[in-house]
Order: C-alpha cells, then sequence, then structure tokens
C-alpha cells in the first residue's frame, strides 16, 4: 500500500450546469471525499476553477486525475506540486467573549495572527484569517479557550509558483485532448 | 425558417443521415412521435417490447453496422429502463445517441406523474448528456452530441427534452453535416480539443520508440483490443501483424478485428484464453496491446500480468494509459491511423521459433464427442457450415458467450456483437434485431442461453413483427452455467438458485409469438432444424439441448496468474 497524502488538484472546467456534480462524483465512486473544495470564476467568466484536495494514495490520485481530465467540461487540469504551491484559505470565527478582558484578550491573539476583526458585538467577536492549514489550525487551536461559538472556512485555493500556470501546453494535455476530439 | 422543437429534432437526425430510430412511446414524448409519424416516409421507427430492447437494439445497429444508433423513450419508467442498455453501450463504448422527454418546466423537480432526474442518473455512464431546456439550444445539442458519440472514444450520449421544448417554437437553419464542427458548442470543442486538431497525428518520436522496441524482441505478442473494431482497423492490424511476425491474442471486445481463422490466431486471452494465448502472454518479451483496457478478464492479476514483457498500450484514450496494468510505453492515437503509420516504418521480421512454442499449446478447446449429446463445438461447428461466413453473431451472456467467442472465427469488424464489459444478460435479442435492422442483407443469428433468453425473450414480439428472420440458438443446459460452473470449481458444488428446472417451453414460446422452433439433442438434428430455419426465413428458435455439466475450458480464476488453469 502506498503511502497516503493530501493532494491538491486545480481544475479549470466550463462555467455550467452539473459540472460540479460531475467532477464530485469522480471521487464519491472510488470512496474518497474530498477534504476540501473551492469554486469561482476565473478572468474568464465562462470558466471555473475548482481546487479539490483529497486524501489517498499517488495512483488513486492520479487515477481521479486521469478521469476528470477526459471530461469534456475540463479544459485543464494540473495536481499541484506541494513544494511549490501557495494555498490559501480563508477562516471565519465568531468566538466567545462576554467582557472586556475576554474581548481585548481575543483582540491580542487576532492581531499576533494578524487576522481581521470583522464585528464586535456584546458576547462575541467575529474574526477573518487567511493562511494555509498550519496557520489556521493554531489559531483555532488557541482561540478554544475562549469557546469558537461558529466556524466558516472557504476551502482552499491554490496556485503554483513561478511562471508556470495550469494552462501550459505539455504533451501530456495534447493526449488527453486527442480523446476529446470531435472530428 | 420557424419549427417546433420536436420537428427541429427531426430534421437534425436527417442532418446526421439517420434512417431508423428504435422506441417506445409515452406521454411527455407525444410531440416527438407525432412529428415521427409526418416523417415516416424518411425515419422508420421500430416499436420493441420494453424500452431495455430498444437500447439494446440501437447499440447492437450501432457495432454492426459503424454509424451512431438511435433511440426514443418517454420520461420516468421509460427512461429508468433504457439504463442497462446505456451502461452496456458505455461499457463497450457503442455510439448510441438516446433521446427522451422530460415533464414540462413547469412541472420539473416537482417530483410531477413520470418524472425522474435522469440526467443525474445517467451521468456516469454516458460520455456526455444534456438537459435542453430551451428550444434555440436543440439543434446545437443534437449536431453536438451525433459529433461527441461516434468520435474518439465513441459512446453513448443522453438528450434529455422537456416537453414543453419540443412544442416550442424557434428559427431552424439546416447545416450540412460537414460544416457541423465549424457551428455553434462545436467549433469551440473543435478548438479546445488538441494543438493539432485539424490532422490529429500520433506522435512520431512514440512510434519510433516502439519501432526500436519491436525490432529488439525475440518473443513479441499483440492483443487485438475492441479500440481496432470499433475504429474498423482490421486492415491495418492484419498487417501490422503480418509485418512483426507475430502471434496475436484476441479479446472479447477484439472478436472481428482480426481474422480467427489466421494462421497467427492464438484465440482468445484472459479468464476462458486458450493455453495457446495465456502461455504467450506469460513468456512474450513484448506485448503490444491495440485498443485493449486491460480489464480484470484480461489481466487477472495485474502482477504477474506478462512480467517478461515490456509493455506497450495504444489506445485512443490516454485515461486508460497504467489505469490496469503499468505500461512501459504508450502511443495515443486512433488504431487506425496509428497502425497504419507504423507499417510504414516496419521492416519484415520473422519469429519462426516463437511461433513454434505458442502454437504447440491450444488455441482452442478439445471435448470429448459422443453421438447421444451435444457439445458447444459441434453446435457452433454446424452453424458455421450451414450459414454464410459472414453472418453476424449477437450473443447473451455467460457460457454460450464464451463458446461462441472460443468457435466462431470471426473475419470482419461489426460480425461478432457481445457485451463484454458490463456482461448484460438479455443483450443478444435486442442487439440482433438493431443489427438486422441495420444489415437486411446479412444473416444475423443470436446466440443464447435458457437464462440469458428466458429475461428479454420479450423481443420475439418485435422479430415476429418486422419479419425478421434471426435464429436464436439457445445453448439450454437447465443451468445458470457459468455460476454454476464456478459453484462446481470453487464453492464445493453448492448450487445456490442456479437450477432452471422451470419453464418456458422455448419452442411452444416461439409458436406463441408466432415463430418457428424445435428442439434438437443431436447434431443431425441441429443440422435438420438450421435447415429448415434457413428455409422458413422468418424469425425461429433451435432449443439445443447440452449437458448440464459442460464447463468453459479453460479458466483460470479472477486475480490469478494467467496461466494457472483450474480447468484446461
Amino acid at each position: 500500500m502506498n503511502e497516503i497524502k493530501k493532494h491538491t488538484i486545480a481544475v479549470l472546467v466550463d462555467n455550467e450546469a452539473g459540472v460540479l456534480s460531475q467532477v464530485s462524483r469522480l471521487f464519491s465512486r472510488k470512496g474518497f471525499n474530498i477534504e476540501s473544495l473551492a469554486v469561482g470564476t476565473t478572468d474568464n467568466p465562462e470558466i471555473s476553477r475548482i481546487t479539490i484536495e483529497v486524501l489517498a494514495d499517488e495512483d488513486h490520485a492520479e487515477l481521479i486525475a486521469n478521469q476528470l481530465r477526459k471530461l469534456f467540461i475540463v479544459h485543464s487540469l494540473k495536481v499541484l506540486p506541494p513544494e511549490k504551491s501557495i494555498r490559501r484559505e480563508l477562516v471565519l470565527l465568531k468566538v466567545r467573549a462576554e467582557n472586556s478582558v475576554k474581548r481585548n484578550e481575543v483582540i491580542q491573539i487576532a492581531n499576533i495572527f494578524r487576522a481581521n476583526i470583522l464585528d464586535v458585538s456584546p458576547g462575541a467577536l467575529t474574526l477573518a484569517m487567511i493562511g494555509d492549514e498550519g496557520k489556521t489550525e493554531a489559531f483555532e487551536k488557541i482561540l478554544e479557550e475562549f469557546e469558537i461559538l461558529e466556524l466558516a472556512r472557504t476551502g482552499v485555493v491554490a496556485l503554483e509558483r513561478g511562471q508556470e500556470t495550469i494552462n501550459e501546453d505539455t504533451k501530456e494535455k495534447g493526449e488527453f485532448n486527442y480523446g476529446k476530439n470531435v472530428l | 425558417m420557424k419549427m417546433t422543437g420536436a420537428k427541429i429534432l427531426m430534421e437534425c437526425l436527417l442532418e446526421q443521415g439517420v434512417d431508423t430510430v428504435f422506441g417506445y412511446p409515452g406521454g411527455t414524448v407525444i410531440n416527438l412521435y407525432d412529428e415521427l409519424y409526418k416523417y415516416q416516409d424518411k425515419i422508420r421507427h421500430v416499436l420493441t417490447s420494453h424500452e431495455q430492447g430498444a437500447s439494446h437494439a440501437a447499440d447492437g445497429y450501432a457495432r454492426s453496422t459503424g454509424k451512431v444508433g438511435v433511440c426514443f423513450v418517454t420520461s420516468g419508467p421509460g427512461a429508468t429502463n433504457i439504463i442497462t442498455g446505456l451502461a452496456t453501450a458505455h461499457m463497450d463504448s457503442s455510439p448510441v445517441v438516446i433521446i427522451s422527454c422530460n415533464v414540462s418546466e413547469d412541472l420539473i423537480g416537482k417530483d410531477s406523474f413520470q418524472e425522474v432526474d435522469i440526467t443525474g442518473i445517467t451521468m456516469p455512464i454516458t460520455k456526455c448528456n444534456y438537459l435542453v431546456k430551451r428550444v434555440e439550444d436543440l439543434a446545437d445539442i443534437v449536431r453536438q452530441s451525433f459529433a461527441i458519440a461516434r468520435s474518439g472514444r465513441p459512446g453513448p450520449v443522453f438528450i434529455d427534452i422537456l416537453s414543453n421544448v419540443s412544442a416550442a417554437e424557434c428559427e431552424y437553419e439546416p447545416v450540412a453535416q460537414e460544416h457541423h464542427s465549424t457551428t455553434g458548442k462545436l467549433a469551440s470543442l473543435m478548438q479546445r480539443a488538441s494543438h493539432n486538431f485539424e490532422s490529429p497525428k500520433p506522435n512520431m518520436d512514440d512510434i519510433n520508440k516502439l519501432v526500436e522496441m519491436i525490432r529488439e524482441s525475440r518473443k513479441p505478442l499483440l492483443i487485438c483490443g475492441g479500440g481496432v473494431v470499433r475504429s474498423r482497423a482490421d486492415k491495418e492490424f492484419n498487417e501490422f501483424a503480418d509485418r512483426i511476425d507475430s502471434p496475436v491474442a484476441i479479446t472479447v471486445m477484439g472478436g472481428g478485428g482480426f481474422r480467427g481463422r489466421n494462421n497467427l490466431t492464438t484465440g482468445m486471452i484472459g479468464m476462458h484464453g486458450s493455453q495457446a494465448s495465456n502461455m504467450a502472454c506469460d513468456g512474450c518479451d513484448l506485448l503490444i496491446a491495440v485498443g485493449c483496457r486491460f480489464s480484470n478478464r484480461v489481466a487477472l492479476d495485474p502482477e504477474t500480468f506478462a512480467k517478461q514483457a515490456k509493455i506497450v498500450h495504444i489506445d485512443i484514450d490516454r485515461s486508460e494509459i497504467n489505469k490496469n496494468v503499468k505500461t512501459d510505453h504508450h502511443i495515443i492515437g486512433d488504431a487506425k491511423d496509428v497502425l497504419a503509420i507504423l507499417n510504414e516504418q516496419i521492416e519484415q521480421q520473422h519469429h519462426d521459433e516463437w511461433k513454434e512454442y505458442v502454437f504447440s499449446f491450444d488455441t482452442e478447446t478439445i471435448y470429448e464427442e459422443e453421438s447421444d449429446t451435444l457439445t458447444p463445438k459441434q453446435i457452433t461447428k454446424a452453424i458455421a457450415e450451414l450459414l454464410p461466413q459472414d453472418t453476424i453473431v449477437a450473443t447473451d451472456v455467460g457460457q454460450h458467450q464464451m463458446w461462441a467467442i472460443q468457435h466462431f472465427h470471426f473475419d470482419y469488424p461489426g460480425q461478432l456483437i457481445t457485451s463484454g464489459g458490463l456482461g448484460t444478460m438479455g443483450f443478444g435479442l435486442g442487439a440482433a434485431i438493431g443489427a438486422q435492422m441495420g444489415n437486411p442483407d446479412k444473416r444475423v443469428i443470436h446466440i443464447t442461453g435458457d437464462g440469458s433468453f428466458r429475461m428479454n425473450c420479450n423481443e420475439l414480439a418485435t422479430e415476429q413483427y418486422y419479419d425478421l428472420p434471426i435464429i436464436t440458438f439457445v445453448f439450454n443446459n437447465g443451468a445458470l452455467g457459468m455460476v454454476r460452473q464456478w459453484q462446481t470449481l470453487i464453492k464445493g458444488k453448492r448450487y445456490s438458485a442456479t437450477d432452471l428446472d422451470r419453464g418456458p417451453d422455448f419452442v411452444k414460446l416461439a409458436e406463441a409469438y408466432g415463430l418457428k422452433g424445435s428442439r434438437v439433442t443431436t447434431v443431425e438434428e441441429l443440422e435438420a432444424a438450421i435447415k429448415d430455419a434457413i428455409e422458413w426465413n422468418h424469425g425461429y428458435v433451435i432449443d439445443c439441448a447440452i449437458e448440464m455439466d459442460e464447463m468453459v475450458r479453460p479458466m483460470v480464476q479472477g486475480g490469478k496468474r494467467i496461466t494457472d488453469f483450474i480447468v484446461k
């Protein structure tokens, strides 16, 4: 059995109805849970970018990526190399702070983590922070002593460092596109 | 010109050259059928007994003619009844377009009568599917569907049209088929397809590497897969095999891609592969698989499969590479193109010693023959002798299927029609009907077992109504033979639910449908029945009694090394 680890898969797809279920079913088919999923349009409004994180061994991740690449709705796909990728997510947290002492403590921690304070109400603070999971988890952990009332995360989005993009014309991409020809 | 959606659909079918559709009417699809009535001199509709039969018929039509098979069904149960047909076509890469109408826009999503989310259901078993919500999109979607179904790796496409769309009107402009790739969504799909999409050519570096590997090989083996059949690359494959002077093993789906009587054929490969094929696979130093996906019925154990060989995979679908078996080299392209280029590059090779070794093993099963019982080989032999060599053979699934593939020698792509991937019992009769509709001048036979035939024998009514002279051969052993065989070999002869000691009487059944039938137990009776069927020239059922304990031999268990025969 190969080592199970987290893979970040970025996919450019048609911005159309049903696309997300076509993509996600390839994970559920093999019984893989999607750890994180983020979708949004790109600079081209007809194309969306989906970033998926999944726990799998190398072979299964490759298999899912290949089956995704063959879908007509998929324009490009890249399994982002972890050492060369920037991964970020936004986390919103509502934390209990029933008095000014507690409130100040939370604000101090937020400043250390460079989180934003979005709302201050009697009894609770709402914070936002951006980071990879190392940072967000540390933040979450330290706020636990104040009691986290609610938490929402956007899911990870990622880009590769350097000049390389998801759009490069590689031989492999040409091979996958070959099967999609409609001549 | 302004037209209704239903009329636009008919015009779009004519653009595609469709002259036959299979199907079954119903409430939501009534507008299409009303329009079909007006187009009946141009488009022939074949009404089956059940939607499943219609879907298999469209599939059989597609496999035997190479054209796209078309099927109409209604919403709800009409649509769910074709699921097995869609999955069958999807697994075997058969170009089928299925068109259904859903409830109208104001009713969709409200659990209305005969409403089902059929695009959701069919997503995993289609190459593409569409929900048509605007009549303006209809023509473009139909053009996309046909192009997608037949191009690249072929496959089924499902179009679900809201019933109000079939009545709504919009402008329709005819577009000749050769211009479809430059109109609408297809134009953008075309631009996105490969950077060299205008003449997709295999990569020459990949070709040259394989040529080098072939020159170095002393013990090559070719596998002829379903891709050779779909691409109609039989001539190119034949020349390729001759040039390399290599034995050729044929998969179930590859039947007809390489001539079964060619002296390079080692027969079928895999679980019920011949000893020659499986021994060659185990001993070769270069394995070139063309249009074959190394399913678990071929590569029974991926770890030991062809483990002495460099494995080369030629396929049109890049996602098949390294999916089931790790390969050493691959070439992406249409089998016909790739093989044609390879044939230009390779000089004649000779491998006499290796062939001598491979052909020292049996390429076909040998039976002990007694005069009072029929063996599978005797049945196929009588059929082959009395019917034309180009007879199209549609099978169901089980022992009879394996026997038919082992013992008939197919000559051309589309001659064997069988459910290889999904293994759909009940596929054969519908498929035979489709094949006969598409090939009115050829003899079509249906090889089945008593279990499979019972599943969808209702299509005998279709056979009778359209007066199709299909001969059904039932390999009747009174059991679900393949499962029983496993129970004998693997489950200590505990025959759980595999005895079929029950009706119907297949001769009476044939007669009830207005056909003729006879039951045979010896070669003489069988030959007489075949002659009678030829003379009768309408649908005919021949019920052939065979031994219950006859097995498909050889057999290798799933997950085991390909030479670990549990019976020889």
